[in-house]
């Protein structure tokens, strides 16, 4: 349990004048005693907090009703750790008697450092991304063993483009979606309902030979996923445009799900929660990845490997990701971006200007599902799997959350949550070390506390953090010089 | 007509639910505005403590009486409960009253994932089942063969929600909690200005809310006879479109809305399709808010410059 807020629960040390020749010491216990009855007390909330849910185990008996097992130890130890750690911030980090930081007029170190690698982060940025399938091969020692870092790479990169794809309506035009999975789901459904379709695929092989449909599906559907997804976007933005706020994030949250239960119980069409499989896989623009003559390796004239195919996909995903980037800094210097972020600030302004705020908000709605849609195709063809599992609600909010770590609106800092978050979630798969008999015992499962982590993240970082990893923004408009402004100077808009 | 009857009684026990859920929700918003997103997963969490109460109460201490361990449970339910949800406004709502108003709700939503992540970590993924508690049922009428009944657990659930709003309605037009309440309702400056402990009111209100999603916890426990940590997300977003329904901010409208989505979806279950179930209540909530963004009792809002 993060502590909380002490101040008001602290002794504040009397305000009466001290004399002179009076030491700070009493001053100093009164502190330490404040602190210390403040620890007690956290603990003592932290012990009955855990008391019933962690005290108590209602564990399933061979007879298949419910015993009690007792865990009273494990509550003593949280207890223990939160007083201890109360304490010690409390006298230090939160001592009330602690001067004040002195205010600096001059950017420190640190921040003179970061504007200076500033306009370096970018190119880095992307090189890195170029060279990083190369950097696995080299540092993993061969093709084969690369496979699951290029493989994660792939991954985080999905979630950068969706984290980039929502940006486009949470963080430029300020609308809370909560259902951008919609979208996804869309895209990925599409490219899925598309690729397998016999008669779709009868037509082809009667004009343009077998092979093609198998062979041309993902390059042919990729535009039309992202087409539908964007009238989807449009379809399910039109009905909303009024609300604002909370309820927009609800209506999308609503709309999100009955899209997920739509696609579960419309059998005849999607096959419900079986999901379609045998997807026809990505193909090297109609060269397919396989030990064929007509194969990609023997056409390029390499030995066969399946990691060819985990090469393209990598750079797929890197060249549509790097796609919703290019398109979203054009778009923010043209007068829809102007008009999105506009509406983000003021919206009645905005309406009092003659913006068009309907259209407005449809094309930011229609812009981000279409990138969704795009990442939803691919998600498609990369598992070669679809089914409603997927596009749940946590999906969004892990989505969501990316884009609000990051630091709404700004690109870099959503590109580095993406791989803090997506990253740091496949690193706790792998924490095997805490296996060890010393410290958890061999039946210890890290990745069960994986989306527990990653809620209590989301909370830490709006409680300590709320404007994100990147806090501050570059506006694309400005008056003689271009400056960077601090985030909490951006509106969230009312949309 | 049988079925109508069974399904009107069982409608009216879900909403009973629902609406004890929903008067969290629109109590929060009213106070604050924001849509305490957890507030679905905190009702999970107090069906998980009156489940270990249960089991406490029936195999360590062996009580056979099953109105004292009912009482008991929903005593202890509503304590632990609060004290959640108490906790939960301190450490993640509050730092963030003065912030943008995206903060709030974005910690709601770590703060519903937190909790379930919590409970699955703690208690398992597997469905906790109890042996079933009241199984008495009154026959009200039979016409070949199809029983209409109504079961002494939906009379106790439908009591047990009467005499606690009954009391709750007491508690907020009659005592200084509830006129510190409204007051904090209208303008939280000018409360604060006027002497009203504005930090406290809203942590009350928080409190309350959550007590009352512990009662309905236990009576879903009750009912059901099985929780799962999972259980938190659906029946909050429902009891969230009762709220809207009703007219977010006003408490007879969550009660009124929370019965009416309660028969909205049985009845929709029993003549439609039991799988669209949850579409057709969200389905409400996007109608209601689109077409009827006040409600059915709420007041409308006004733009302000």
């Amino acid at each position: 349990m993060a502590p909380v807020s002490g101040s008001d629960l602290a002794d504040v040390p009397d305000p009466s004048p001290v004399p002179a020749e009076k030491p700070r010491g009493p001053e100093r216990t009164s502190a330490v005693a404040g602190a210390f009855k403040d620890a007690l007390v956290s603990g003592l909330l932290t012990a009955l907090l855990f008391l019933p849910l962690v005290g108590f185990r209602a564990s399933e008996s061979s007879t298949g009703s419910l015993v009690l097992t007792y865990r009273f130890g494990l509550v003593a130890i949280f207890a223990g750790i939160v007083m201890v750690g109360r304490f010690l911030l409390m006298v230090t980090v939160w001592n009330p008697n602690r001067p004040p930081r002195r205010v600096s007029t001059t950017p420190g170190v640190m921040a003179r450092l970061g504007a200076l690698a500033s306009p370096a982060v970018k190119p880095v940025f992307f090189s890195f991304a170029i060279l990083y399938p190369f950097l696995s091969i080299l540092l993993a020692g061969g093709l084969s063993p690369s496979r699951y870092w290029v493989d994660l790479g792939i991954y985080v990169l999905t979630y950068v483009m969706l984290g980039w794809g929502l940006n486009i309506v949470v963080g430029l035009a300020g609308l809370l979606d909560l259902g951008y999975v919609a979208f996804y789901a869309v895209g990925a459904y599409t490219f899925a309902l598309l690729s397998t379709s016999v008669p779709i695929n009868d037509f082809f092989a009667g004009t343009l030979g077998d092979d093609f449909w198998t062979a041309w599906a993902f390059w042919i559907c990729l535009p039309l996923s992202g087409i539908l997804a964007a009238m989807w976007g449009v379809i399910l933005g039109f009905p909303v445009l009024r609300l604002r706020g909370d309820y927009l994030a609800i209506v999308t949250l609503a709309f999100g799900e009955i899209i997920r239960l739509v696609l579960i119980n419309w059998v005849s069409l999607t096959n419900g929660g079986a999901g379609i499989s045998s997807i026809p896989p990505i193909t090297f623009f109609g060269v397919p990845f396989d030990s064929s003559e007509t194969g990609f390796a023997s056409i390029f004239g390499l030995e066969f490997n399946s990691m060819h195919r985990m090469f393209f996909l990598y750079f797929v995903i890197l060249g549509l990701a790097a796609l919703t980037a290019v398109v979203t800094i054009r778009l923010r210097k043209m007068p829809v971006g102007r008009a999105w972020e506009a509406l983000r600030e003021d919206e009645i302004a905005c309406r009092s200007l003659g913006i068009n705020t309907t259209l407005t908000k449809l094309t930011a709605f229609a812009t981000g599902a279409m990138f969704g849609g795009f990442a939803g195709a691919f998600f498609a063809v990369r598992i070669r799997f679809v089914s409603p599992e997927s596009f749940t609600f946590m999906e969004s909010a892990v989505i969501l959350a990316i884009v609000v770590l990051g630091g709404m609106g700004s690109q870099m800092g959503v590109a580095g949550a993406a791989i803090l978050l997506i990253g740091g979630m496949e690193l706790l798969r792998n924490l095997s070390f805490l296996k060890a008999d010393f410290l958890f015992g061999s039946d210890f499962d890290p990745s069960l506390y994986r989306m527990l982590i990653f809620g209590f993240a989301m909370v830490a970082v709006m409680v300590w953090r709320p404007r994100g990893l990147v806090s501050s923004r570059m506006p694309t408009i400005f008056l003689k010089e271009r400056k960077a402004v601090s985030g909490s100077l951006v509106k969230e808009g009312h949309g | 007509m049988d079925v109508f009857l069974q399904q009107l009684i069982n409608g009216l026990t879900l909403g009973s639910i629902y609406g004890l859920i929903a008067i969290g929700y629109t109590m929060v918003f009213g106070i604050i505005g924001m849509v305490n997103f957890a507030h679905g997963d905190v009702f999970m969490v107090s069906a998980f403590i009156a489940l270990i109460c249960v089991l406490l109460l029936t195999t360590v201490v062996g009580l056979s009486s099953i109105f004292l361990i009912l009482a008991i449970t929903l005593v202890v339910a509503m304590l632990f409960t609060g004290l959640v949800s108490w906790t939960i406004e301190r450490v993640a709502y509050r730092p963030l009253r003065g912030s943008f108003r995206l903060a709030p709700m974005i910690s709601a939503i770590g703060m519903s994932i937190l909790l379930s992540n919590f409970v699955q970590v703690a208690q398992g993924p597997r469905n906790k089942p109890l042996p079933p508690m009241v199984t008495e049922v009154i026959v009200i009428r039979e016409t070949n063969g199809y029983e209409v009944t109504l079961a002494y657990k939906q009379i106790i659930i439908m009591v047990v929600t009467a005499v606690l709003l009954a009391g709750f309605w007491y508690l907020v037009k009659k005592t200084p909690l509830g006129r510190a309440q409204r007051a904090c309702e209208q303008d939280r400056k000018m409360a604060a200005l006027l002497g009203v402990n504005v930090d406290q009111t809203i942590a009350l209100t928080f409190v309350i809310g959550a007590a009352l999603a512990a009662v309905a916890g236990v009576m879903y426990l009750m009912y059901y006879g099985v929780v799962n940590f999972a259980d938190g997300f659906v029946p909050g977003v429902k009891a969230f479109t009762a709220a809207v329904l009703g007219g977010i901010g006003s408490l007879p409208g969550a009660v009124l809305g929370g019965i009416l989505i309660g028969l909205i979806e049985t009845f929709w279950s029993a003549y439609f399709s039991i799988e669209y179930k949850d579409v057709a209540a969200f389905s409400i909530l996007v109608v209601t808010l689109i077409f009827l963004p006040q409600g059915l009792l709420g007041r409308p809002e006004v733009e302000k410059v």
